[in-house]
Formats: structure tokens, C-alpha cells, sequence
């Protein structure tokens, strides 16, 4: 029987994953897959969670995580369309307007 | 037995292919290695008994979700390898592996809240799909129909955003129109 540090230590891990790919990606859909990683790793944990005390809020919860990681890639991906309209890029470094 | 070996099958594949989805230079390997990272995620939920989450996953994730992304991925230009300058990776690679060690000590450490009381307890006798059901319909109905606008807010945003003029072909160089504007033509 594993037990849910295990699962808590793999979502970690992932977590750290993709919050690395997140400081590292200058590319926007890239970013977006990053984020994708990091939401996939949170959700492990809320399901380890519940398992682990027997309930089912952490299910529902990563229930609402995926409907809201569904609609954030819809307007996200409206958004790099415009992006790539008006910059023909989606490099970070060629959108970024201000110099600082 | 057979759950140790499935998990660390699991954790091993989702670990790699993650580690493909934030180090590969070509956006095609990066999404199909995040499409095979999911599938695999689904079977951690399947081992946790939570096996509507896990059809979900594989319906929203690796299905809606994925190929909206190949979507977009054939809309800007994909198949060459994606250039970034990194200014300071080392310095990347020092904060995620510091986060890394945070994380793991926060939840080796020993859990504390033992005396928590399950406030939506598992039912025994019945199926996974039919307890989410019996608790999505009634206690979390309102975040549930909340969820629904907030999904149809997100499909009416991604048709205006991404369907305007979606004629004239992204990859080629835009050209420079003259203004439709009355004024603006008048100012000239």
C-alpha cells in the first residue's frame, strides 16, 4: 500500500517541474504547457488527499481545476492569436514593450 | 504489490515525459510528450479510486484540451525549433530545484491534521461516478452551475478573440491596410 506522501512528494515534484519551466520558457505556448504541467501536479494531490482521508471534496475540487484550466486555454490561446496577429512572434522577448 | 509497481511505473513515465514537455526545443515533441504526460496522470487517479476523475482527464485533458493546442500549433509556425535566449539558467535550475527541496520536505514531513473528519465521506456500496454525482449535484451545485457560465463566458471569449478575420493567414507578413476610418481618411 503506498501512502499519500508518495503521491504528495510526485506532485511536488511535478509541481517544481513545471514551475521551473515556467521561470525558464520564453516562448508563450510554451509557457502554457508549463502551466498545463503544474495544474496537472496539483490536481494529483487533491485526488491523493481525498483518498487518503476518505473524502470526496478533493475530487470536486480537482473537478473545478480542470473546467477552469479547460476555459483558461480557450480565452489563453484567443489571446496568443492576437499576439501572433499584431507581433508575428510569441517570443517574450520581441512582445515585451516595456524596456526596464 | 500490483499498485507499487503500476505507481512507480507511473511516477517514472509522468516524471520524464514532463521533464520533455519543459526542456525540448520543438513545440511538437513538447505537446505530445504533455498528451502522453496526461494519460498517465489518469491512471494515478485511477489507482486512487477516483475513476470519474480519471475519465475526465483523459476526456478534457488529453482530448478538448490537446487538440485545442494542436489547434493553435498549426496556426503560428511550428515546425522549426523555437529559439530563447536565456539570460541566467543556472539560476533557473537553482530556484526549481530549491522549490523542489521545499516541497519535499513540506510533505514528508509528518501530516499533522489527524484528526480531520471527512465532510463529504466516501459511501461504500456505491460507484465512484454515482458518489461524485450524489455530492456534485448537491453540495456543490451552485460552484457547479458557476462553472458552467464561467465555461461558457471562456468559448464566447475564444470565438471573438481568435475568430476576428481569421482570413487573411497568420504566417505570412500582415499587410498594412489603409485606415477604414472616416476621420482617419479625412486627417490624411
Amino acid at each position: 500500500m503506498i501512502g499519500v506522501s508518495h503521491y504528495l512528494i510526485l506532485s511536488g515534484l511535478l509541481f517544481s517541474i513545471g514551475f521551473m519551466g515556467v521561470l525558464r520558457r520564453k516562448n508563450l505556448l510554451m509557457l502554457f504547457f508549463a502551466t498545463e504541467v503544474m495544474l496537472n501536479a496539483v490536481n494529483i494531490a487533491f485526488a491523493a488527499v481525498g483518498n487518503y482521508y476518505g473524502d470526496l471534496s478533493g475530487q470536486m475540487f480537482a473537478f473545478f481545476i480542470i473546467a477552469v484550466a479547460a476555459s483558461e486555454v480557450a480565452v489563453g490561446l484567443g489571446l496568443l492569436i492576437l499576439l501572433y496577429k499584431k507581433y508575428g512572434s510569441l517570443d517574450l522577448d520581441v512582445i515585451s514593450s516595456m524596456k526596464g | 504489490m500490483y499498485e507499487f509497481i503500476a505507481f512507480y511505473i507511473f511516477a517514472i513515465s509522468t516524471t520524464i515525459l514532463f521533464m520533455i514537455t519543459v526542456m525540448s526545443k520543438n513545440v511538437l515533441y513538447a505537446m505530445t510528450s504533455l498528451a502522453a504526460g496526461m494519460v498517465m496522470i489518469s491512471g494515478f487517479f485511477f489507482i486512487l479510486g477516483a475513476d470519474f476523475l480519471g475519465v475526465v482527464q483523459l476526456i478534457v485533458y488529453v482530448g478538448a484540451v490537446m487538440a485545442l493546442y494542436s489547434f493553435a500549433m498549426m496556426f503560428f509556425d511550428a515546425t522549426k525549433d523555437i529559439k530563447e535566449k536565456h539570460n541566467n539558467p543556472t539560476l533557473v535550475f537553482l530556484l526549481g530545484g530549491l522549490m523542489a527541496l521545499v516541497f519535499v520536505i513540506i510533505f514528508s514531513a509528518p501530516i499533522i491534521g489527524e484528526n480531520i473528519e471527512a465532510s463529504y465521506p466516501i459511501v461504500n456500496g456505491v460507484g465512484n461516478a454515482q458518489a461524485v454525482g450524489i455530492v456534485l449535484f448537491t453540495k456543490y451545485l451552485v460552484p457547479f452551475e458557476v462553472a458552467a457560465i464561467m465555461l461558457l463566458v471562456a468559448m464566447i471569449a475564444g470565438i471573438i478573440l481568435a475568430g476576428k478575420k481569421m482570413d487573411i493567414s497568420l504566417t505570412k507578413t500582415v499587410i498594412q491596410k489603409e485606415p477604414e476610418d472616416e476621420i482617419l481618411k479625412e486627417s490624411k
